[in-house]
C-alpha cells in the first residue's frame, strides 16, 4: 500500500499541489484524474522520488520515502515498475536488451535466466518473437507494451503507469488498459495510473482520485464517479459533446 | 554533478561493456576525421613554413622542426581537441538530451540507477583513455604530411626533413610531447564533461536539445582555449 499524507509542493514560489492525502491499496488499480496542469505529474513525480514535497510523507508500506537516504530509496525503487507516457525505452539496445536491464543491474541472474524471464514478460505482454526488434522498429502500441515488459520484469510491488494511453488508438488502448489491470491482479501490486482518458476510468478504475487546482477535490470508484453531482468532476467527465448525449440517453 | 559521475560504477559487467561501446564511438570512430586533418595541416605548416623562409640564414632543416614543434605543441593536442569538441561534445550533448527530453534518464533514476555514472562516467574514461592515442597518431601523421608535401612539392628532401624534426630532440622534445599528452588528458576531461552537462540538464524538447548541442561545442571549446593559455603559463613560460 502507498500512503500520502499532507504533500505540499511548490515550484518558484508557486504552489503546485497542497495537503493532499490519499491511500492507494495494493491488488487495486488507483486512478489519479485530473486536467491537464492541475498537478496529477507533479503529484506522481513526488510519489517515485522525482521531486521532493516541502512538506508531508510518502509511505510505501509505512516506509517514509521522503525521509530516506539514497541507499534505502534505492531498495524501495527496485520495488517499483513504471511505464512513462513516451515509453521511454532505451533507443540503443533491442526489446529484450531493454527488459533484461533492470536483471543485468540488480541481479545475479545468468544470461540464460535474463533471457529466459525477458522471454516470460515478452510473453505476457503477447510480444513473442520481437526480441531483437529496436524501439524504432516497434509502433507505439508495441512500445508501451516493452514497456510494461520491463516494469514487471524485476516483479515489482508497485507499478506507476503515467498517461498510458497516450498517443494510441481506441483499441489499443483497451488492449493496455487490460494489461495493466490483468497484471495488477496477477501480482497483487499496488498501481498508480495518471490519466485523462474516460475510457480507461471506466475500464479499469477501481479507486479514482480526481485532482482539480492542486488539491484531491473527489476520491471515489468508477460506480460513484457516473452518479456523482460535484460540479467539477461533471465538468471534467462530460466534457465532450459525444459524453453528454450518453448521459442524456442513460438518464 | 561530478560526484555523481566519479562514484563507483554499480556493476563492473554493465560499466565494462558501455565503456568498450564508448571507446568506439568517440575513439576509433574519430580516427578518420583526426587522420585527414593533420595529413592535410601537416602538408600546410610545411608548405607556409619554407615558403615564409627567406633569410639565406635559416637552415635547410628549419621546415622540418618548425613542422615539429607546431604540431607537437600546438597544433596536435589543441586544434585536434577542438574538432572532437565539435564531433564527441555534440555528440554526448544531443545523446545525453535525447535521453533526458524522452525520460530515459527519469527512468533510469526510477529504476535506481545513478543516471550520471552510468551514462557519463564512461564517457569521460573513454576519452581521458583515447584522446592521448588520437594525439598521438596525429603528431605522426602531421609529420608524414609535411615530409609528403615538401618532397612532393620538392621544397626540401627527404634526408633535410628527418634531419629537422629529429633536431635538438633530445633537449626539449621528449618533455614537449609529455606536455602536450599531460594537456591533452585535460582536455579530453573538460569537453566530455561539460558536453556532458549541457546534454544531461537539458529541459524541453527537441529544439532544445539541438540547443544543448551547440552550447555545450561553444563552451567546451572556450574552456578548452583558456585551459590552453593557463597550461602554457604554467608549464612552458
Amino acid at each position: 500500500m502507498i500512503e500520502l499524507k499532507n504533500i505540499n509542493k511548490s515550484f518558484s514560489g508557486k504552489q503546485i499541489l497542497f495537503d493532499i492525502n490519499a491511500k492507494f491499496e495494493e491488488g487495486k488499480v488507483n486512478l489519479i484524474i485530473g486536467q491537464s496542469g492541475h498537478g496529477k505529474s507533479v503529484l506522481t513525480k513526488c510519489i517515485v522520488g522525482l521531486h521532493t514535497p516541502e512538506i508531508g510523507e510518502v509511505l510505501f508500506d509505512g516506509r517514509d520515502f521522503v525521509k530516506m537516504d539514497n541507499n534505502e530509496r534505492k531498495d524501495i525503487r527496485k520495488e517499483i515498475g513504471m511505464l512513462f507516457q513516451g515509453s521511454a525505452l532505451f533507443d540503443s539496445l533491442t526489446v529484450e536488451e531493454n527488459i533484461m536491464f533492470p536483471l543485468q543491474m540488480f541481479t545475479e541472474m545468468t544470461k540464460e535466466e535474463m533471457v529466459d524471464r525477458a522471454n516470460f514478460c515478452l510473453d505476457r505482454v503477447n510480444m513473442s518473437g520481437s526480441n531483437k526488434l529496436y524501439p524504432a522498429e516497434c509502433s507505439g502500441g508495441m512500445q508501451k507494451r516493452v514497456a510494461i515488459a520491463r516494469a514487471i520484469s524485476l516483479k515489482p510491488k508497485y507499478l506507476f503507469c503515467d498517461e498510458p494511453n497516450s498517443g494510441l488508438d481506441p483499441k489499443t488502448s483497451i488492449v493496455i488498459d487490460n494489461l495493466i489491470k490483468e497484471i495488477t491482479y496477477e501480482y497483487n501490486m499496488t498501481t498508480i495510473v495518471v490519466t485523462h482518458d474516460m475510457n480507461s476510468v471506466i475500464e479499469i478504475g477501481d479507486n479514482i482520485i480526481f485532482i482539480f487546482n492542486g488539491k484531491k477535490w473527489w476520491e471515489g470508484s468508477k460506480q460513484d464517479i457516473l452518479t456523482t453531482d460535484n460540479e467539477e468532476i461533471l465538468n471534467f467527465v462530460y466534457a465532450s459533446q459525444f459524453m453528454k448525449q450518453l448521459k442524456g440517453k442513460l438518464s | 554533478m561530478l560526484k555523481g559521475v566519479l562514484s563507483r560504477p554499480e556493476k563492473g559487467k554493465l560499466f565494462w561493456g558501455s565503456l568498450m561501446n564508448e571507446i568506439e564511438k568517440i575513439g576509433l570512430s574519430s580516427v578518420p576525421i583526426v587522420a585527414v586533418l593533420s595529413v592535410f595541416m601537416g602538408a600546410v605548416i610545411a608548405m607556409q613554413t619554407a615558403a615564409n623562409m627567406d633569410s639565406p640564414l635559416l637552415p635547410a632543416y628549419t621546415i622540418g622542426f618548425i613542422t615539429r614543434q607546431s604540431t607537437i605543441l600546438e597544433f596536435s593536442p589543441t586544434i585536434i581537441s577542438l574538432i572532437l569538441a565539435g564531433k564527441v561534445g555534440s555528440n554526448i550533448a544531443s545523446e545525453l538530451g535525447t535521453m533526458r527530453v524522452t525520460e530515459q534518464i527519469d527512468a533510469l533514476e526510477i529504476m535506481g540507477v545513478n543516471p550520471l555514472n552510468y551514462l557519463v562516467l564512461p564517457k569521460v574514461i573513454a576519452a581521458v583513455m583515447m584522446f592521448p592515442i588520437l594525439i598521438t597518431i596525429s603528431m605522426a601523421l602531421s609529420l608524414w604530411g609535411g615530409w609528403f608535401a615538401c618532397v612532393q612539392t620538392g621544397l626540401s628532401d627527404t634526408e633535410t626533413y628527418i634531419y629537422g624534426i629529429r633536431a635538438f630532440f633530445t633537449e626539449n622534445g621528449v618533455s614537449d610531447i609529455t606536455y602536450a599528452l599531460s594537456k591533452t588528458l585535460i582536455f579530453a576531461f573538460l569537453i566530455t564533461t561539460v558536453s556532458s552537462f549541457y546534454g544531461y540538464y537539458t529541459k524541453g524538447g527537441a529544439l532544445d536539445v539541438g540547443k544543448s548541442s551547440t552550447k555545450a561545442v561553444v563552451q567546451s571549446t572556450i574552456v578548452v582555449l583558456i585551459a590552453n593559455l593557463l597550461i602554457t603559463q604554467l608549464f612552458l613560460i
